[in-house]
């Protein structure tokens, strides 16, 4: 019977049900959003990091794991590596960034080929000129681009001479060399990629190159995608929980006005209810009931809210972020909804079971 | 052989609106037994206090001076959780403006007057209930919000809604005050009908001396007070 009454009461004012509701769904979707960007950007950035095909990465000294560096690691620590053993292909990059937070990625195709199994072209093919540049395919989709098209960046005027399927290491490639001399890093390298003739000398090829290259960071692609983690990028945890924060506070205001106006929109229904009995708890009852049945529908549309986020991201902005569903963190959004809209009853809920009923009934 | 107690007892009743500076004497000095099973109508010309004495004997509004003892216990000394006891157990109220919660169907308003008063399931009233709604010629109207009854639907399944539960105590705010003479005649006899087979107590405010008629007693107020014309 108080469901019905709650149904009732929400289907009566339904324009502020749906308001109310879609307040907290965006509120919702802020915190999935963010989280289902952190996630999936990570994510990918770890695919395409066991996408390159290597074994092993060795970065230079005093480098941190996320971020751009310059390319302080002399080529001649790539051949080296190259002839220790277990060692079946070392290739070496550099990255430099290009605005934003968009890098390129300079590569040796021959040696990169070998060791990720090859670039699979969705349109055109290698690098055939100094000025060509490969994209995968969400870049491509992000910035427009077709095979043969003219692309500028690093004040140059490139041209796309492939497209190929995300996954291996980056999103836009150019020759090594090129990139090399482009950037003042002649004779450098950024990172050095090892693969081995077998996965299980693993540990054995770390050591050796750990005693050959003792000021270095060398870790096993396992180890490097395992550091690839929220805990491990500055900031973004305190800044998941200060959008949890702000979606409390907004939950709840929301909630608290859409409450309050309700209360003082049902004065007189309140008195009703009272004066046929009913306890200040289950006049309070009511308004938890209406209130945890809207963060619910809000919730549940927040929810499909991050369908429609993650398809806008897909859709226009592919090469630069990438957004994953996160059902763990339903459950804490849920609770994070539930959380700012009963703060947000408590107060009107308060006012409406300590109401006086006479008064209420007088209310014209 | 002493008297059994009476059921209700007004002594020196007193309740004073405040709106800002404004002082409403609403009701001066009124002294009222009821005793169990009487079937009282109220008369007196509007604004003498007749809905403000209904309010305080229903627990529904608390008095500035005077003491109401209802059922043995004194009104003004009960516990919150108490006077709602009263209102939920013992007492039914017909509103002058009938009060029926607009988003539910006339069915579920009387039904919401079951569920708070834990009777929801009595299927031995059920039979005598629906012959009363017919009686009341709501019977076909119970799925209809209130704003799609006219005033007189309204007025007769608020009186529905008041004597489900059976309440010891009737407190009719002018029940007929919207009713043809047809109708009325139905609620009266309704009333008088409940008095005289469940016993059940029957205060009623009217303005119709007709109506009046069929109570055991008049009871006259003017100003505030109870006379005796
Ligand atoms: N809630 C209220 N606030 C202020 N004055 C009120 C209120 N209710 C009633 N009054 C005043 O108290 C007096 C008695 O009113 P009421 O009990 O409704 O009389 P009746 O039912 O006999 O017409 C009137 O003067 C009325 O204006
Ligand atoms: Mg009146």
């Amino acid at each position: 019977m108080i469901n019905k009454l709650v149904f009732q009461n929400l289907k009566h004012r339904w324009v502020r049900t749906v308001l109310s509701a879609t307040a907290v769904g965006v509120q919702v979707t802020m915190i999935l959003t963010l989280v289902g960007l952190s996630f999936g950007t990570l994510e990918d950035m770890s695919q395409r990091s066991k996408g390159a095909g290597a074994d092993i990465l060795i970065r230079p000294p005093g480098s941190s794991i996320i971020g751009l560096s310059t390319a302080p690691i002399p080529e001649k620590v790539l051949s080296f590596v190259g002839k220790l053993p277990h060692v079946a292909v070392a290739t070496g990059t550099v990255v430099h960034p290009i605005g934003g937070a968009n890098s390129i990625t300079g590569i040796d195709l021959d040696s990169f080929s070998r060791m990720s199994g090859g670039f699979k072209y969705i349109k055109g093919g290698p690098f055939r000129n100094p000025d060509d540049v490969i994209v995968d395919e969400y870049w491509a989709r992000q910035y427009h681009l077709d095979v043969g098209d003219e692309y500028t960046f690093l004040n140059r005027k490139w041209h796309v001479c492939g497209i190929v399927q995300p996954g291996k290491l980056a999103r836009l490639f150019i020759p090594l060399k090129i990139l090399q001399d482009l950037s003042a890093n002649t004779g450098k390298l950024t990172m050095i990629y090892v693969k081995l003739d077998d996965p299980a000398n693993l540990r054995e090829a770390m050591k050796a190159i750990r005693a050959a290259l003792p000021d270095y960071q060398i870790y096993s692609i396992a180890e490097y995608v395992s550091l690839i983690s929220v805990d491990n990028i500055p900031g973004l945890k305190a800044f998941i929980y200060v959008v949890i924060g702000i979606s409390i506070v907004v939950g709840f205001l929301v909630v608290f006005l859409s409450m309050y106006t309700a209360v003082l929109e049902r004065t007189r229904e309140i008195g009703i209810l009272k004066a046929l009995g009913a306890t200040p708890g289950m006049v309070l009852g009511i308004l938890v009931r209406e209130t945890v049945i809207l963060a619910l529908i809000g919730t549940a549309a927040g929810i499909l809210f991050t369908y429609g986020t993650r398809w806008a991201i897909m859709r226009y902005v592919p090469g630069s972020l990438t957004q994953i569903i996160v059902p763990d963190w339903w459950p804490i959004a849920t609770l994070v909804s539930l959380a700012g809209s009963l703060l947000g009853a408590l107060y009107p809920g308060w006012k409406a079971a300590r109401q006086d009923a006479i008064e209420a009934l007088a209310y014209e | 052989m002493s008297e059994p107690q009476p059921l209700i007892q007004v002594r020196n009743l007193a309740k004073i609106y405040r709106m800002g500076d404004v002082e409403v004497h609403a009701l001066r000095g009124v002294d009222l037994t009821v005793r169990r099973g009487e079937f009282i109508a109220i008369v007196g010309p509007s604004g003498s206090g007749k809905s403000t004495l209904f309010y305080i004997l229903g627990g529904l509004a608390s008095a500035s001076s005077g003491s109401v003892i209802i059922d043995g216990k004194e009104l003004a000394l009960m516990s919150d959780t108490e006077r709602t006891r009263v209102r939920r157990d013992l007492v039914g109220f017909v509103f002058q403006k009938y009060n029926l919660l607009p988003t539910l169907s006339a069915q579920d308003n009387i039904t919401m007057a079951q569920f708070i008063a834990g009777q929801t399931h009595k299927p031995e009233t059920a039979a005598w209930f629906r012959r009363t709604l017919e009686l009341l010629g709501v019977g076909h109207r119970l799925d209809h919000k209130p704003r799609s009854l006219s005033g007189g639907e309204q007025q007769r399944v608020a009186i529905a809604r008041a004597i489900v539960n059976h309440p010891a105590l009737v407190l009719a705010d002018e029940p007929t005050g919207n009713l043809d003479t047809e109708n009325s005649e139905v609620v009266l006899k309704l009333l008088r009908d409940l008095n005289e087979q469940t016993g059940q107590t029957i205060l009623m405010i009217t303005h119709n001396p007709e109506a009046a008629a069929y109570a055991h007693r008049i009871v006259h107020m003017r100003d505030g007070r109870i006379i005796h014309p």
